[in-house]
């Protein structure tokens, strides 16, 4: 498989190279542990958000690090969680005395490393909260597996929750609005092609060219099911029914649709996958209030798309409104 | 072989560990690549590097464990690196005060450790993790009559445990997902775990 890389012990330390060129107004990259801060961190007084992951997730979480938004993101090696020592530099450097919340995706290495870090910042004397993101409702059977994996729904979450601290909540009020936010929101995913971590230099899984994999988790894991290549319409359809189904979506609820590409699906494909979403929203009776559409979460390269139903209340809304300025996402600044 | 771990015997281990890993760096993110997301076998030859690089002279099997726990928890990354990083700071604990670790003292170690990832990974045995191989190879440290036989027996029971394995279905970490598709392969972890302790067994040889 052809990537543009020149070594693949080097590929994080040099996208992180990168984005430290590319945006250095806004963010300042750390190495050895790495971590990403805004620019003008720690900001005294503010709750301070602390997420983190494995990398090949792009924009996710580096990507989302400014103000409105994140505070600190922890990029571990490809795929894989990074470790409590980064998580626990990340932390006293952004912690602006009035706390810090980690968002962490619930998959088992972040849930781990975050805890330990979470501990030793503790010890510090540092406030630490976590909220975990299970948004994912291809896991079906939450009581005999890790549980429900954190997706789409972090990057609602992580703009939430940091317009919401930008505006002055307390750490108390941020971790609860995180906690809102990711029980109100579902999300689903396929991949019709998978991956290649840079170190293992072959796909971690195989797709037959007419077969997608149903409910696919963000790491190129396999997924709820393996099925045959539908239209899009169709496709868009198997997706939405399990997340309305699965939160009491009413008729009237506002609600914020996402679909997210994992990275080598175009934009065009992913438009005509949010036309279905979104006339199947409305026949629920739904009102999209708003609406967030491109590659945010991603998988490296594997085609696909996954999508987000996230029901809003006035609190969700005026913070998703605020203003935001991060390399990935940027608005009403 | 000599009757007691001392900080040369497990330095040793350490060494053996390390080359046993990059050895089967392929073979472990095969496993993980079955079940997971394939990155285990690099991860843990990236770890187990760092340990022998930053190793030094420990002054007792205590610290020498901490800093391997602690080496392990900064460099691995995943599930596996708090999990192990778990095991060895609690064997570490477990160990305090001892120059060296006699067959009992050494099981007593191991069982602490076994602990710690337990606690940690909120696991059991039976649902297809490192605590497949590590569980039935404390029972037979302990069930043991001197240092090479509890090597020797845990070891072996960590193998057979990690073959044990291959027809369970995850409960826990990624694997789990999979859900009935996740039987028919080894466990990664239970199989590193029961690398370790060859890699133990045969530098106390």
């Amino acid at each position: 498989m052809k990537k543009l890389i020149n070594a693949a012990d080097k590929v994080v330390d040099e996208a992180l190279a990168g984005m430290a060129a590319a945006h250095g107004d806004l963010i300042k990259v750390h190495f050895e542990p790495n971590f990403i801060t805004r620019a003008d961190a720690p900001v005294r007084g503010k709750v301070a958000l602390v997420s983190g992951g494995g990398s090949g997730h792009e924009p996710l979480h580096g990507g989302f690090v400014g103000r409105g938004m994140l505070d600190a993101a922890c990029p571990g090696a490809v795929f894989t969680s990074p470790t409590p020592d980064q998580i626990l530099a990340a932390t006293k450097a952004v912690d602006g005395g009035a706390g810090v919340l980690h968002i962490v995706k619930n998959y088992t290495g972040d849930v781990l490393n975050f805890e330990m870090a979470a501990d030793l910042a503790k010890d510090e004397g540092v406030k630490v909260e976590a909220v975990i993101i299970d948004d994912d409702v291809a896991v079906q059977d939450s009581l005999y597996t890790a549980g429900r994996r954190g997706v789409g729904g972090t990057v609602l979450a992580e703009k939430i929750c940091g317009g919401a601290a930008e505006a002055g909540q307390d750490l108390a009020a941020v971790a609860e609005l995180c906690r809102k936010v990711n029980s109100n929101v579902r999300s689903m995913g396929l991949a019709l092609t998978p991956c290649t971590v840079p170190h293992a230099g072959k796909p971690s899984f195989t797709l037959e060219e007419d077969e997608i994999e149903f409910g696919v988790g963000i790491h190129g894991e396999p997924g709820r099911k393996r099925i045959k290549m539908e239209s899009a319409d169709k496709l868009a359809e198997m997706l939405m029914e399990p997340i309305i189904a699965d939160l009491p979506f009413k008729s009237e609820d506002k609600v914020l649709l996402f679909v997210n590409g994992l990275g080598g699906t175009p934009l065009v494909e992913l438009y005509i996958v949010f036309r279905k979403a979104a006339e199947i929203a409305k026949a629920h009776g739904l009102t999209i209030a708003r609406s967030l559409v491109g590659p945010y979460i991603t998988s490296l390269e594997m085609a696909g798309t996954s999508i987000s139903l996230l029901k809003l209340d006035d609190e969700m809304l005026r913070y998703w409104d605020a203003p935001v300025v991060t390399p990935g996402l940027r608005w009403g600044a | 072989m000599s009757e007691l771990l001392d900080v040369p015997v497990l330095t040793a281990w350490l060494k053996r560990a390390d080359e046993m890993v990059a050895a089967r760096q392929t073979y472990l993110s095969d496993l993980d690549a079955a079940i997971g997301d394939g990155d285990h076998g690099a991860n843990l030859a990236r770890g187990f590097h760092a340990v022998t690089a930053k190793l030094g002279t420990p002054a007792d099997p205590a610290a020498l464990f901490k800093t391997v726990g602690m080496t392990l928890i900064g460099t691995v990354g995943g599930a596996s690196g708090p999990l192990y990083g778990s095991m060895f700071v609690e064997m570490g604990k477990a160990a305090a005060g001892k120059s060296a670790l006699d067959a009992a003292a050494w099981a007593d170690v191991l069982e602490a450790g076994v602990k710690g990832v337990a606690a940690r990974g909120k696991a059991v045995p039976g649902e297809k993790t490192m605590l497949d191989a590590l569980t039935p190879a404390v029972a037979a440290a302990k069930g043991a009559a001197g240092l090479s036989a509890a090597l020797s027996a845990a070891a072996e029971a960590a193998l057979q445990g990690a073959e044990a394995t291959v027809s369970m279905i995850a409960r826990k970490g990624r694997a789990s997902y999979l859900g009935e598709r996740s039987a028919g392969h080894a466990d990664p972890g239970a199989t590193s775990a029961a690398l370790l302790l060859s890699a133990l067994a045969e530098a106390a040889r």
